[in-house]
């Protein structure tokens, strides 16, 4: 490993086969960089704010009554094999020669994100009928702040990526488009990290 | 060797190792979801023990992701890089515990 390069921003870095990119790469990725990590202040907040709210129910259902660990587990196996998925696209970025690779490993992608919002729909829909909409309690208000917030990340993900498929047939893989998948990846991988916080303290932690 | 053959095995290598690394990240990132749900859903510690398990397979998870997904690699990275995830994990840290910190003790006052 230490024979590897230094890095020149987050992320996979394309290196000297991509010199269109080399100018610009580091100054909009550190950018999207600070994005990112205000977005975290915002995420840790609302879990904060869901750990003072855990106790206020309000004489309504609490975790044990509401979350399915099947479920979970299994959105949790889809978005992190989505991460898995973008970053073998992200290899076919960077060494591939062709367009088919990179584009079929980002539908993969798309297919398990748009999996993972499905499952994730359901459970909200099965709490509703339950009676455990955001109204419910100051404990599902702050659940509905945070777990659905995380989902929107997720499916404007998944529109962004479409938009960059769109574009890569349309003008091929120009500097641009580059850019356009350096970032999604950052935003991508950080919302796993996201998931992986929601999975452990929400779910996990609430069934414990 | 011609210029661009060693070009082309130089790729290769670099292409084996970064590949290693992402299926790296993603066996480890998998055990580390096994685990806990594995005891959470066999309920195999007592409520405190599954609290601590979770806890540090979720700091080790993040970890995984960080380094083989983000490509967060201290040696290697840009100085601006890691000062900016350490000062926005150091705010975190401050508004989170302080959020947790003042409420849980107003709600035992008001008890």
């Amino acid at each position: 490993m230490s024979a590897a390069p230094p890095l020149r921003h987050p992320g996979i870095n394309l290196g000297p086969a991509h010199p269109e990119t080399e100018e610009k790469s580091a100054e909009l990725l550190f950018g999207f960089w600070v994005f990112l990590m205000s977005d975290a202040i915002i995420f840790g907040l609302l879990f904060a704010t869901y750990a003072v709210m855990l106790h206020a129910r309000a004489g309504g259902p609490g975790p044990e009554q509401l979350y399915d660990i099947k479920s979970a587990f299994i959105e949790t196996l889809a978005l992190l094999s989505s991460s898995f998925t973008y970053g073998m696209a992200s290899l076919a970025l960077k060494y591939g020669r062709r367009h088919e690779w990179l584009i079929g490993w980002l539908v993969a992608t798309m297919c398990l994100g748009g999996l993972f919002l499905r499952l994730e729909a359901q459970d909200f829909i099965s709490m509703f009928h339950e009676g455990a909409g955001p109204s419910r309690s100051g404990y599902l208000s702050s659940f509905f702040a945070l777990v659905p917030l995380h989902g929107l990340h997720v499916t404007s993900g998944i529109i962004w990526m479409l938009a960059l498929i769109l574009q890569i047939v349309r003008y091929g893989v120009d500097r641009d488009v580059k850019l356009g998948l350096l970032r999604l990846g950052l935003f991508w991988h950080f919302l796993d990290i996201v998931w992986v916080a929601i999975f452990s303290f929400i779910y996990l932690g609430g069934l414990a | 060797m011609s210029a661009s053959e060693q070009d082309a095995r130089g790729n290769r290598a670099e292409y084996a190792r970064e590949l290693r690394g992402y299926l790296l990240g993603y066996g480890l990132a998998i055990v580390l979801t096994l685990v806990p749900f594995g005891l959470v859903n066999w309920a195999a510690l007592r409520q405190y023990g599954l609290y601590v398990a979770i806890g540090a397979c979720a700091l080790v998870q993040v970890i995984v992701h960080f380094r083989f997904f983000l490509h967060i690699d201290p040696p290697r990275q840009n100085v601006d890089d890691l000062h900016l995830i350490l000062f926005s994990a150091l705010l975190l840290f401050f508004m989170v515990a302080g959020t947790i910190w003042i409420l849980a003790s107003l709600a035992a006052r008001l008890a």
